[in-house]
């Protein structure tokens, strides 16, 4: 449905756009240059000054996911021909692959730390909410602003203890205790804007689902939640972002099964000199999951940003 | 279908009283009004009546059971809301046979009940659209289909013509009543319209800051209100109250207004006081032998009467007189009121006086 109270003319449909057009341009260079280096060679990459015009390669993207190690020149002659792209690349370079790197595993860690915490986030953030909005709790503005104050210092104000917990529990470096820990900074951010978008939702619904013979549960999962969709969408992606993005804790409390990518992608670095097109991969791949999770659920994700303003 | 009793039903919020010890008999087959002004405690009684809301105390019987604390999917009542309350994720099919679902009906029977109940509200043609898309009026179908589909024992409607516009509420009514006589289903009704009230209610619940002020048909209350609330609340304009100070004796048939003898029917009730003189506008004409007087200060023409305002010694009061009689502003003229039905109060409680006229209405109210 759309609304206008005057229609725009073209001058003002094209002044916006170029402005939209520079504004994207300009978030986008960035992002491009990851790309582009993630497809240069590491000469390419450090060549001063930058190159913009370049020979692609996917040598960024090999040595991201490969260990390799320096032979000598009649130990390369006397192997058998390379068997794919990869060695071919590696060979070149005077080196031979000696196995996979662990930017796969970690990689996986994300997923699986990132959704999960996502999920369980979204989970009990949309059951707190419905309560916080439908039923007479006892103190429950002192509630919701105690959930909220959680968020008022930087997470990483207690780290240490956090850190020491997680020692002494043994969650440390493990793929439960990031989730927990994800979870319990993104729920006060779930409760407070899913309870906004059920607050949103008429009772009447519900109310209709009861006299039309279904139990509560029954009404609050038929009725509550697909209405309430849109909101569920929009906190997950932000509830992913955080947790998919998050750094600091990952350092710290994570070292190995359970590290994500954000601590890993930096460590390339230091494998065989300044490889920074294998850190512009592994960061290109680093982007895709989130963007892929936003795109799936953009049509809620407007109406989800805007909440309250726009009604159908 | 069922007769539902109310007893000394009560609600609280906390400190708030939303409703006061209530009673009052649905009869099986009644449309039944439960009219007030907004924040009276009616739509809280209709609430508790499907059980949306428990009572704090009291009793509430469907049909010779006490259901006041069972769940609304335990009551077989069904429930119009004034907002509708469609689901908006399904279609109009969907929203009809949703009850029906819950109880684990067979598909072919839902089919043909959802085609049943379409055919009987004129909405079959538009089953598989969206709700969204609807005219208030058709949304208002869908929700009786809704609330029809499942053959309940007794209808509850929370002011369901609110959200309408003028033109179609009046079409609504009629369609409803015809519904209603054409099922015979209990039906409770929230309004605060007094005209939709008198216009499609069998029996009227009159209520006010969570009391029930009367109850009983439209014409008794309109006729012997029982508090000067009922009396001021219903009838457009409302009951004229000439306020007095004096003595009504048990027997008499007249009390004095400003020194002119005034007759009331047959009064059963001895009181002295600040009484109130209470008389509909239908009820007052003019007479030039008249000798209690008063002068015009206003009058509405409204094409087959006209509404004239009177100052008279014991304040204003409104008259509903043919249009094509005279009435000039600042004309002094004669009054005279048809004793058929006066009902006096007391000024300082707002009861009615009983008389010959109220004593039996009075008596259940």
């Amino acid at each position: 449905m759309s609304f206008s109270v005057t229609e725009a003319t073209t001058r003002q449909k094209w002044m916006a756009g170029t402005l939209v057009i520079l504004y994207a341009v300009i978030s986008l260079i960035p992002l491009v240059w990851i790309l582009m280096t993630g497809l240069k060679t590491p000469p390419d990459s450090i060549s001063y000054p930058p190159k913009v015009m370049f020979e692609p390669s996917l040598e960024g993207y090999v040595n991201l996911f490969t260990t390799r190690t320096r032979v000598s020149k009649e130990t390369l002659e006397s192997l058998p021909p390379p068997a794919n792209f990869a060695e071919e690349i590696v060979r070149n370079r005077d080196m031979v692959i000696a196995g996979p790197s662990k930017f796969g595993q970690r990689f996986m860690n994300s997923v699986i730390i990132g959704f999960g915490s996502t999920f369980l986030s979204v989970f009990l953030g949309t059951l707190a909410a419905y309560a916080f909005s439908r039923f007479r709790i006892p103190l429950a503005d002192d509630l919701l602003f105690f959930i909220l104050s959680t968020r008022m210092m930087p997470p990483i104000a207690v780290a240490i203890p956090i850190f020491l917990m997680y020692r002494n529990i043994g969650l440390s470096d493990t793929h439960l205790g990031m989730i927990l820990l994800y979870t319990a900074v993104n729920i006060s951010l779930a409760v407070w804007l899913l309870k906004g978008f059920i607050d949103e939702i008429p009772r009447e619904y519900e109310e209709a689902a009861l006299i039309d013979g279904y139990t509560r549960f029954q009404a609050f999962y038929k009725v509550v939640l697909p209405q309430a969709a849109t909101g569920i969408a929009s906190t997950a992606i932000f509830c992913l972002i955080f947790a998919w993005n998050e750094y600091a804790f990952a350092v710290l409390l994570t070292s190995g099964t359970a590290q994500t990518a954000p601590p890993f992608i930096p460590t390339i670095i230091g494998v065989g000199g300044l490889d920074w097109p294998a850190v512009a991969a592994g960061a290109t791949l680093f982007l895709i999951p989130v963007m892929i999770f936003t795109i799936m659920l953009r049509k809620h994700l407007l109406r989800g940003i805007t909440f309250g303003a726009v009604r159908k | 279908m069922a007769q539902i009793i109310i007893k000394n039903l009560r609600k609280d919020f906390g400190n708030f009283t939303a409703v006061k010890e209530s009673s009052f008999t649905i009869e099986d087959g009644e449309f039944f009004m439960l009219l007030g002004p907004s924040g009276c405690g009616k739509t809280t009684t209709l609430r508790m009546i499907a059980g949306l809301e428990l009572p704090t105390s009291g009793e509430i019987y469907l049909d010779g059971e006490e259901i006041s604390q069972r769940p609304p999917s335990q009551r077989d009542i069904a429930f119009v809301f004034q907002m509708f309350a469609l689901y908006p994720h399904l279609n109009v099919r969907k929203n009809i046979q949703y009850p029906l679902v819950s109880q684990g009906m067979k598909r072919s029977e839902i089919k043909a009940k959802v085609a049943e109940v379409s055919r009987i509200l004129g909405i079959e043609d538009i089953l598989n659209r969206p709700v969204g898309g609807l005219s208030g009026g058709d949304r208002q179908r869908v929700a009786l289909g809704r609330a029809i589909v499942r053959d309940p024992k007794a209808f509850m409607m929370d002011e369901p013509l609110g959200a309408l516009d003028a033109e179609f509420r009046e079409r609504m009514s009629e369609e409803l009543r015809a519904l209603h006589d054409r099922m015979n289903a209990t039906t409770v009704y929230v309004t605060h319209d007094q005209l939709e009230a008198m216009q499609m209610g069998d029996k009227i619940v009159v209520m006010n800051n969570a009391v029930v002020e009367q109850f009983g048909t439209p014409q008794d209350i309109y006729d012997m209100p029982a508090t000067m609330f009922v009396a001021d609340f219903i009838g457009s304009p409302s009951m004229n109250f000439l306020e007095f100070n004096g003595a009504v004796a048990e027997g008499t048939s007249s009390v004095s207004l400003n020194g002119q003898e005034v007759s009331v029917p047959v009064q059963r009730q001895g009181v002295t006081g600040n009484l109130v003189f209470g008389i509909r506008p239908e009820h007052i004409s003019f007479s030039d032998d008249g000798d209690y007087r008063g002068e015009i200060l206003a009058t509405e023409y409204l094409g087959t009467t006209q509404i004239v305002t009177i100052n008279t010694a014991n304040g204003d009061l409104k008259a509903r007189i043919n249009a094509d009689l005279p009435a000039t502003v600042g004309d002094k003229v004669g009054l005279s009121f048809n004793p058929k039905t006066v009902t006096l109060f007391d000024a300082d409680t707002g009861q009615a006086l009983l008389s010959d006229l109220n004593k039996e209405v009075l008596a259940h109210g």
